[in-house]
């Protein structure tokens, strides 16, 4: 493929506005043009598309190629593939970001596989090569234990998909000036085999992870669900929001959605409080973000320790029953 | 129910950091000696949820690896688990091969063993973390595919998958054959029964050459890689920690509980 230009950006909206990733990627791919003086373009697929392609323009794409249809309101990994491949053709960039999402995760390999793309998954970095033909993406590689640098092939599609906060939006402007590009009618419809019967949202209660400025996450040390009430009291008198780890998941004593980590939620809040919590990288490489971490672990030689501020070396089933007593007559 | 699984053999991923080795000049993991490696952990679910459909359906499995002969302990795991048939596909014109070409080489395999309904593979190897070769196979045998399954059934010829996203739980159809991956989810592999190993250990694995799956020598290997890796290196997240000390676990609980009210949210 020759002639490729500029960077896509695969867009992700929830009600009627972009989601936090699509900003990021937008800023990230903004860095990127600067260099190799191209245009930053954003996807935007489904319904009522016109106020969210506004909102793209002011975060930075210089140009937006709309397909508007109910085909496309909710994610579907067939269409949403082939929607992609078919925006790729006729746009034909060199790079395309998509977030570590939902979506990303699904789409990006199928499309790299119909496009002979290249493909970074989960990438932390992307920085442009001192020729300007191909782009550095940094993926964490490993579980986190080492991180990966990797060229992609000059001449050839690329395609990455981004972690969550690792690029950052640019300060969104109302005078900035875009075009808006409708391919509704050039993209054959979907062949749709998987077909969606079911969906559901796991009950979240409280503060959303990804946002919360004080997290209390409770690790395979808690031991059972009636431990997690003290974790839920703590995040509740800090106001923060509960996290945990992959054990408690996998023993069903907390929701997959609380999991942070490599294949759970990307977190930075202002304090992380880890209890009972060991270390391990596929944990770790989720919390790298946060100012200020805690750790309780009954072990003083757990890894934990090695990434945190402070750390408490005690059984939390003493600690944490005296400091919510103290918590509550402290703030009540 | 014909079920081909997917394996890969990699470096235990529980591996400590500190046993935890790169060689800077050539870009590879040192693997520490003495340590075995093991099954994929997202594979041995695979094989799992492969198992779980035949005590209910019936059927055949077959597990399906790309490696060295060293790549037959894993394939012996898979049978003693409870699966049929072993396969390895192994050939120097592999090596350094990228997640494309990987699946297009077990595409081809899978050609050449023919007959299939369901396919399984794990939702990324806990090595390399891409999650790529299954959609790659699935779009190379232009078979339907979702990702991530907690639950996989097959009913009435069709198969349903109840999948994880990050805030909850899809449930999608697909006619077979359809390729599906399974995330950690789907719970805990079962352990090889005694008489799973004993009868896994006689039987034979077959290895098929790169000739022998009708490989396109320009889709395999380094020099077909879309991507190339320039470094590996180990990052260092260390900060340093102070712990908290004190008499009893009353002093220390009243110090632990001053450091939170200082960083707590006010309203
Ligand atoms: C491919 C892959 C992906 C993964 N992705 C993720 C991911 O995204 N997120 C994730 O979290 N994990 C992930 N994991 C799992 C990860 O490797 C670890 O197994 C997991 O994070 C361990 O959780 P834990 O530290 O809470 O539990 P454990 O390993 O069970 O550790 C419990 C800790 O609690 C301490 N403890 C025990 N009792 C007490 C007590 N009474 N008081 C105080 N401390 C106590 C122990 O000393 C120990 O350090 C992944 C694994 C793989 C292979």
């Amino acid at each position: 493929m020759n002639n490729l230009r500029g960077i896509l950006v695969v867009g992700e909206t929830e009600g009627g506005k972009l989601n936090p990733i699509t900003h990021e990627l937008l800023g990230g791919a903004r860095e990127l043009v600067k260099i190799i003086e191209e245009e930053a373009s954003l996807l935007l697929m489904g319904e009522e598309l016109a106020p969210v392609a506004q909102e793209g323009i002011s975060f930075g794409a210089d140009k937006i190629f709309i397909v508007e249809s109910p085909l496309y309101r909710d994610y579907n990994p067939d269409s949403y593939a082939h929607l992609i491949c078919g925006v790729c053709k006729k746009a034909n960039p060199r790079l395309c970001l998509m977030g570590h999402t939902d979506l990303g995760r699904e789409a990006a390999p199928r499309v790299s596989a119909r496009l002979g793309a290249g493909i970074c998954m989960d990438c932390v970095e992307l920085r442009v090569d001192s020729s300007k033909q191909s782009f550095v993406q940094t993926r964490p590689v490993f579980g986190g234990k080492a991180m990966a640098e990797i060229t992609s092939l000059p001449g050839n599609i690329q395609i990455d998909t981004v972690r969550r906060k690792s690029m950052s939006p640019i300060s969104p402007s109302v005078d900035r000036k875009g075009e808006i590009v409708d391919l509704t009618n050039e993209i054959d419809p979907p062949m749709i085999r998987a077909k969606l019967v079911n969906q559901r949202r796991q009950e979240s209660e409280g503060i959303d992870l990804e946002k919360a400025k004080v997290i209390v996450a409770g690790g395979g040390g808690i031991g059972n669900r009636e431990g997690f009430e003290r974790i839920k009291e703590l995040a509740q008198l800090l106001g923060g929001a509960v996290g945990t780890t992959r054990v408690p998941v996998d023993e069903g004593w907390v929701p997959h959605s609380l999991e942070i980590g490599q294949t759970g939620k990307i977190v930075s809040p202002d304090l992380y409080v880890a209890v009972g919590i060991s270390g391990a990288t596929q944990h770790v490489t989720g919390i790298l973000g946060s100012k200020y971490i805690i750790a309780i672990n009954k072990d003083p030689d757990a890894n934990i320790f090695k990434v945190s501020n402070l750390g408490v070396a005690a059984d939390y089933k003493e600690v944490l029953p005296r400091v919510i007593e103290s918590l509550k007559t402290l703030i009540q | 129910m014909e079920i081909i699984v997917c394996i890969k053999q990699i470096l235990d991923p529980d591996l400590p950091p500190a046993k935890f080795m790169v060689d800077k000049e050539r870009n590879k993991v040192i693997p520490p000696e003495g340590i075995p490696f093991v099954i994929n952990p997202y594979d041995a679910l695979a094989v799992e949820a492969a198992l779980k459909i035949k005590d209910e359906k019936g059927g055949k499995i077959t597990v399906i690896t790309i490696g060295d002969k060293s790549t037959e302990d894993i394939v012996r795991k898979a049978l003693a688990m409870g699966a049929d048939e072993g396969l390895i596909i192994s050939d120097t014109i592999f090596e350094e091969s990228d997640s494309f070409a990987v699946g297009y080489i077990l595409a081809q395999g899978i050609k050449k063993i023919g007959r299939y309904d369901l396919i399984l593979c794990g939702r990324q190897a806990a090595d390399w973390d891409n999650g790529v070769v299954g959609s790659v196979v699935a779009e190379y045998l232009g078979i339907p595919i979702v990702t991530r399954a907690k639950d996989v059934k097959v009913v009435n010829g069709r198969v349903n998958v109840e999948r994880v996203t990050t805030d909850g739980f899809e449930t999608f159809e697909l006619e077979l054959p359809a390729l599906i991956t399974v995330s950690s989810e789907l719970g805990q592999a079962r352990l090889p029964s005694g008489w799973g190993i004993i009868k896994a250990a006689s039987k034979e694995i077959p290895i098929w050459s790169g000739k022998e799956i009708e490989t396109d020598i320009s889709k395999v290997g380094k020099k077909a890689s879309r991507n190339q890796l320039m470094r590996l290196i180990i990052p260092s997240y260390e900060r340093r920690c102070e712990f908290i000390t004190g008499e009893d676990l009353h002093e220390i609980s009243a110090k632990l509980t001053s450091k939170l009210m200082e960083r707590r949210i006010h309203e």
